[in-house]
């Protein structure tokens, strides 16, 4: 009798104070809520980025405020602006020194495929030289665009999905 | 005397001067222009400047004619601030020929000619250091050259080493005892893509050096195989910060070649948006320059009041930064219902945020000690090196285009110039504090006396009917079918029109064949000229000042690297 009293208590406090999970989405979960992106803004895209961050769209509402330079620090690389073939060395090299686990989220037309500049000097697409796992569209895309492709990359660290194909050659 | 009469004057004493080898005549619109032997080319350009007072020299490039015997013309274009006489020189060089540098009578010919070298190929003798510019060092050809596939890109291997002036393969020298320092091109004091080298001796730099073109978008190529519709979109993303400016100063290009005037309507909207532009440009600078020296709270507090801007462009146009808000010929949109009523709410309470924002800053002593006797250009170097806008009116300097060559209803509005004293960085953040206030005086005045009328001329040829037009009447439809394949087709010649945007003089030079796309369009950005002299302006100082100088340059990558 008694100990099928103590058996009810305990399966009230499984069911009030405990949760049962896997240690990858526990980590997921953390994650995704505390993602440091880099900015590389490059254009146009980065003085639209300065709005996500800014006052009205305020990104720290998803965990993603705490904006770092150095690629050490961070592992969202924000691509956000024109990259040109002169910049092209200098976007791998960023993407390289940062540590793994990383994403990379191509903020607007230039970054995704080279946008409307079909030029001599501008280099198709981010993805030529770096894996992309989101890609927002928009020229620039406005903040809420971007909100979104960031709750994108949380849910794909949530789910702890595998990374785009590898880059092309 | 007028105008007319000093042109007249100017061409007399040249052709006597000159007698033989020089030609003037005035293009179409009536612009001055002076073709001369590539020989003769370093004697004109001296005389102009001692004796007719050209103490600026506002542009120069290259156009290819490709078939053409001797394949290049060299463009010069001078601006005499005295006179308010502008001046174009035209060389022509042969593609194996060479032609003297003028970078010792103007300092801003070194990078302008470095960028006809890049482009074009054009060889210029006795240059200082004639090295690419824009395209990366890899890059093989001249790409604006007629015959450069605009589709052809070249991959970059490596990021480009380091170099200074005179020492063109650096190698780093441990017994120097000099710490070499690379600041960009992704650093967040430089604000997008550029890229400073520095050698320091403790905390002095000793010399620097910039490498820009990391976002050179081959605009002008773009504008060669896009309509004249077309380009407009191209224009926004020059100066992203202030996109309708150059929109106006684009539009105001071919409407002068194309000999058409905008209606009333249509100026007084351009003069709005320009200044509201000038406004949230000037917010971007100020905020970030002061993100740099530590003072994260400001740039939040600007960018709350360029929401309040993008939220009134939204409503013309539908895009927030990048917006393509004027047509050749006019506006796209007639403004929508209470959206000047809102403009001025609007307008109202950004006045009163930069009184708010002068007593964060200006008394602020941090501020004030990071920023006075820091970064310093005199009048005459600022000239020199073709300075325009609040850079150039910091020093002393007082030349508005609005003042000085007004355009649209500018002579009609009450405004003033503010002018610095000692071209100091913080005397370029007074300007450009004072220049907020009265860009929103000018706002108000334009806004409480909007003229009434159509915001666009209905030339069938230059704008595109109305949609219901479009979609009701074969007249309609046909004129809109003519216009998307036909394209804009404004007569063969060459003119150059320029507009006081936020950063300075924004100049467009177009030459047309007739066709539907322009022949060559070269930008004069005036981040260009500006951006040159940073490297001299902070050799000397302390490596944290020359964050605090860049910031106040508000140098645009777009702009700059186009």
């Amino acid at each position: 009798m008694n100990i099928q009293v103590k058996q009810a208590e305990v399966d009230q406090l499984l069911n009030t104070s405990v949760l049962t999970t896997t240690a990858e989405k526990y980590i997921g979960w953390g994650r995704k809520h505390s993602l440091w992106p880099l900015p590389f803004g490059t254009a146009c895209c980065g003085i639209e980025f300065m709005s996500v961050v800014g006052p009205k769209y305020d990104l720290a509402r998803f965990g993603a405020e705490a904006v770092r330079f150095s690629p050490r620090q961070s592992d969202l690389l924000i691509v956000a602006g024109t990259i040109t073939e002169k910049m092209g060395p200098v976007l791998k090299l960023i993407y390289d020194q940062m540590l793994e686990p990383k994403w990379v989220l191509s903020m607007g037309a230039c970054a995704s495929s080279g946008g409307f500049y079909r030029a001599y000097h501008v280099m198709q697409g981010a993805d030529k030289i770096i894996p992309v796992d989101v890609y927002v569209p928009g020229c620039p895309p406005t903040p809420e665009a971007v909100i979104d492709g960031i709750l994108r990359i949380q849910e794909i660290i949530q789910q702890g999905r595998k990374r785009a194909p590898t880059p092309l050659k | 005397m007028s105008i007319q009469e000093r042109y007249n004057n100017l061409s007399e004493d040249l052709n006597q001067k000159f007698s033989g080898t020089l030609k003037t005549s005035f293009s179409i619109r009536n612009d001055f222009v002076c073709e001369i032997e590539k020989e003769n080319i370093l004697k004109i350009l001296e005389h102009l400047k001692a004796h007719h007072g050209f103490e600026f020299m506002m542009d120069l490039c290259a156009v290819d004619y490709l078939g053409r015997q001797k394949r290049f013309d060299v463009v010069y274009h001078l601006y005499a601030p005295s006179t308010k006489l502008r001046v174009r020189i035209k060389a022509q060089v042969g593609e194996h020929e060479t032609i003297e540098s003028a970078h010792k009578i103007w300092k801003a010919a070194n990078w302008f000619e470095r960028e006809a070298y890049d482009l074009f190929g054009v060889v210029f003798k006795n240059h200082p250091n004639l090295r690419k510019i824009l395209t990366h060092s890899e890059f093989i050809g001249h790409p604006l050259r007629k015959d450069y596939d605009a589709n052809h890109q070249q991959r970059a291997t490596c990021v480009e080493p380091a170099w200074y002036e005179a020492d063109e393969n650096y190698k780093y020298d441990p017994d120097k005892n000099l710490v070499p320092i690379n600041i960009g091109p992704s650093h967040p004091a430089t604000h997008g893509t550029l890229r400073i080298m520095a050698e320091l001796d403790g905390e002095t730099i000793e010399r620097a050096n910039v490498e820009i073109g990391y976002l050179h978008r081959c605009f002008e190529k773009m504008a060669e195989t896009h309509f004249y519709q077309q380009i407009i979109p191209y224009t926004d993303r020059l100066n992203y910060c202030s996109a309708p400016m150059n929109n106006v100063g684009f539009c105001k290009t071919v409407e002068k070649l194309l000999g058409v005037e905008v209606p009333p309507k249509a100026q007084a909207m351009r003069i709005l948006l320009n200044e509201l532009s000038r406004v949230i440009d000037h917010l971007v600078c100020i905020g970030t320059n002061a993100v740099d020296l530590g003072a994260l709270t400001t740039f939040w507090y600007c960018f709350e009041q360029r929401e309040r801007v993008y939220v009134l462009f939204e409503k013309l146009c539908g895009a927030r930064l990048t917006v393509a808000l004027t047509r050749i010929g006019g506006m796209t949109y007639d403004n929508p219902p209470g959206w000047e009523k809102e403009c001025l709410e609007t307008v109202l309470k950004i006045k009163k945020f930069v009184e708010e924002l002068d007593s964060l800053l200006t008394e602020n002593k941090i501020f004030i000690n990071r920023m006075q006797n820091v970064g310093t250009i005199s009048a005459q170097d600022a000239i020199s090196y073709g300075f325009t806008g609040p850079c150039l009116r910091a020093s002393g300097v007082n030349l508005d285009l609005r003042k000085a060559e007004p355009y649209y209803f500018y002579d009609q509005l009450d405004f003033d110039v503010p002018i610095g004293t000692s071209g100091d960085s913080y005397d370029r953040y007074l300007v450009r504090m004072e220049e907020m206030r009265q860009s929103l005086k000018i706002c108000e005045q334009v806004l409480k006396n909007m003229p009434a009328g159509d915001y666009t001329i209905r030339d069938k040829s230059i704008v595109l009917p109305d949609k219901k037009d479009v979609w009701g009447n074969i007249e309609g439809l046909m004129n809109h079918f003519m216009l998307i394949i036909k394209g804009i087709r404004p007569p063969a010649g060459e003119i150059y029109d320029c507009t006081e945007a936020a950063n300075g003089e924004l100049g467009f030079y177009l030459v047309s064949d007739g066709g539907p796309r322009p022949y060559r369009l070269k930008v004069r950005p005036p981040c260009f000229a500006i951006y040159q002299a940073f490297p001299k302006m902070i050799e000397g100082e302390y490596i944290a000042d020359a964050v605090a100088t860049l910031g106040t340059l508000n140098v645009v990558a777009g702009e700059l690297d186009r």
